[in-house]
């Protein structure tokens, strides 16, 4: 499995969580991981992401430039990094977010109303994990067992209360 | 042990934290925050001292004083930053004391730019500070190797009363990888019945770097150099990568190395036999390992974020054997694994 995965969005969307979620499902398999975030003056206000890359063998590079995976949590990062993304990408879009439809035909391109769908489930705050969810629903990143494991290491000791609550929004994401 | 995703800033300070530092001294700049928000939260915890200074220079200084009386202290800031502590780093030296000093470099001159950059290896190797001294210094390639680092930081600067320079960058800084923080099995390592530490039963010790008389002086120096001789002989290191049959040498180190490594592999699918070496110390650095290689190989490439400084370390190394030829990128660029691979397929 060599996956080069984008997240972006505002600051205090949990990107960079969402994206270290996602860097200890790759761990847990047993694959070289990388995490990288993009640390610029943007992020005070404006735009946040991060880089996960997933591999067999060791990682040079841990920037990733062209994503097979994007999830974009609002229109500036989708208009940056959709032309970025390679063919054949599979690209996801929080739709309460962003309405904009995409612009190119060589992706795949899943809109969900991640925040919304939170936010109706009691989870407000959670569109970033609904967002994983369906991400490992539509590209077979894992299963829900090894997503629970990888939710458990990520998630600090000391806020173990957070735990169900980002479970409840993974089961949101992957079934919907 | 359990692996755990962990920052390189925070992976450092962890490290030090099980190496047994308990003093630690910073200042705020980005690309290093996290290295000293995390000493702020654990050296509580572990009933240490956790100190942010006024500035830099008052940072160092803090570090002298801890290391003076015997203790593992620590600094850690990014280029500017650093350039700041150049006249503590010189009076560390000159007092022969041991201490670890951390630079997670960003991209210069002047205030220039947070992202990263290679371009302190002139401050980190040949300069920053007066008089006839050195700093060892180490270059981590990824996470793991910042907390091994760390280690061998602590260890060598207590083996020999040396500085001991962590030199990292804006990538290896914020990016997150698996860690173990096994500790390898400590070796003995001498007293410090040097330390001063209050005479009560015993002469006082003095810790000074002042000597007027120039024929004292000049003997304090030789000697130090005697131990830089020792540290030569028995601390270099450096990874040789593919470099059995390689008729392409690239030569790089840290976030650089880590990137030509998926160069090497991508020249070697088209054909053409490349290899790594690294340096893991930059000073000592490996001149014996590179001139060994300058027989078999064709040419040299040397990629580094910088406009080309260790290159000059290499040509010395070569000893003009063999052509060199340089990759960088400046300024806050990280070269891509396509561009070095260019720069591999040129040498040719």
């Amino acid at each position: 499995m060599n996956r080069s995965i984008l997240l972006a969005g505002f600051g205090g969307q949990g990107v960079l969580f969402a994206g270290k979620f996602i860097a200890y499902i790759g761990m847990l398999s047993g694959n070289e991981v990388s995490w990288l975030p993009s640390y610029g003056p943007e992020m005070r206000g404006g735009t946040a992401n991060c880089g996960v890359t997933i591999s067999k063998t060791p990682i040079g590079s841990p920037i990733v430039l062209s994503p097979d995976i994007l999830v974009a949590m609002n229109l500036p990062s989708y208009d940056k990094f959709e032309p970025a993304a390679v063919s054949g990408a599979k690209i996801f879009v929080d739709s309460s977010l962003i309405s904009r439809s995409p612009e190119r035909s060589d992706v795949e391109t899943f809109c969900l109303p991640a925040a919304r769908l939170a936010e109706s489930s009691g989870l407000k705050g959670l569109g970033n994990i609904v967002m994983v969810g369906k991400v490992i629903a539509e590209t077979g990143l894992c299963d829900l067992d090894a997503a629970t494991e990888a939710l458990k290491k990520t998630i600090p000791p000391r806020k173990t209360d957070m735990l169900e609550k980002n479970l409840k929004a993974l089961k949101v994401g992957m079934e919907s | 042990m359990e692996k755990s995703l962990m920052k390189g800033n925070e992976a450092i300070a962890e490290a030090a934290i099980l190496a047994g530092c308990r003093h630690f001294f910073g200042y705020p700049i980005t690309p290093q925050n996290e290295l000293a928000a995390y000493m702020s939260r654990r050296m509580p915890q572990v009933e240490g001292t956790f100190l942010q200074a006024e500035s830099e220079i008052a940072a160092i200084n803090m570090v002298i004083g801890a290391a003076a009386a015997g203790k593992r202290a620590m600094t850690s800031s990014s280029s500017p930053g650093v350039a700041l502590k150049s006249e503590g780093l010189s009076y560390l030296a000159g007092c022969d004391l041991p201490a670890v000093i951390v630079n997670v470099q960003r991209g210069g001159p002047g205030l220039g730019t947070i992202q990263p950059s290679q371009a302190d290896y002139f401050m980190a190797v040949k300069g920053g500070g007066h008089g006839d001294f050195y700093k060892v210094v180490l270059a981590p390639s990824n996470i793991q190797e910042m907390v091994d680092c760390t280690y061998t930081a602590f260890d060598i600067a207590d083996r020999y009363r040396v500085t001991v320079m962590i030199l990292a960058d804006g990538i290896l800084g914020q990016m997150m990888e698996p860690v173990s923080l096994t500790k390898p099995e400590q070796k003995p390592l001498p007293a410090k019945d040097w330390a001063v530490t209050g005479k009560a039963g015993r002469n006082r010790n003095i810790v000074n770097s002042l000597y007027l008389s120039p024929e004292i002086l000049e003997q304090q120096n030789i000697i130090r150099f005697k131990k830089y001789d020792e540290i030569k002989k028995n601390e270099t290191r450096a990874e040789l990568y593919k470099t059995d049959d390689a008729e392409i040498c690239v030569v790089a180190y840290g976030a650089a190395a880590r990137i030509s490594k998926n160069a090497v592999d991508a020249a070697r699918e088209k054909g053409i036999r490349a290899g790594l070496i690294r340096p893991i110390t930059l000073w000592p650095f490996p001149n014996k390992e590179i001139f060994d290689l300058a027989d078999k190989v064709k040419a040299f490439t040397v990629v580094e974020m910088s406009m080309g400084q260790m290159i000059q370390d290499v040509e010395l190394a070569v000893k003009f054997k063999k052509p060199v030829n340089l990759c960088s990128r400046t300024g806050g660029m990280v070269p891509a694994p396509e561009q070095i691979l260019e720069s591999i397929e040129r040498s040719i």
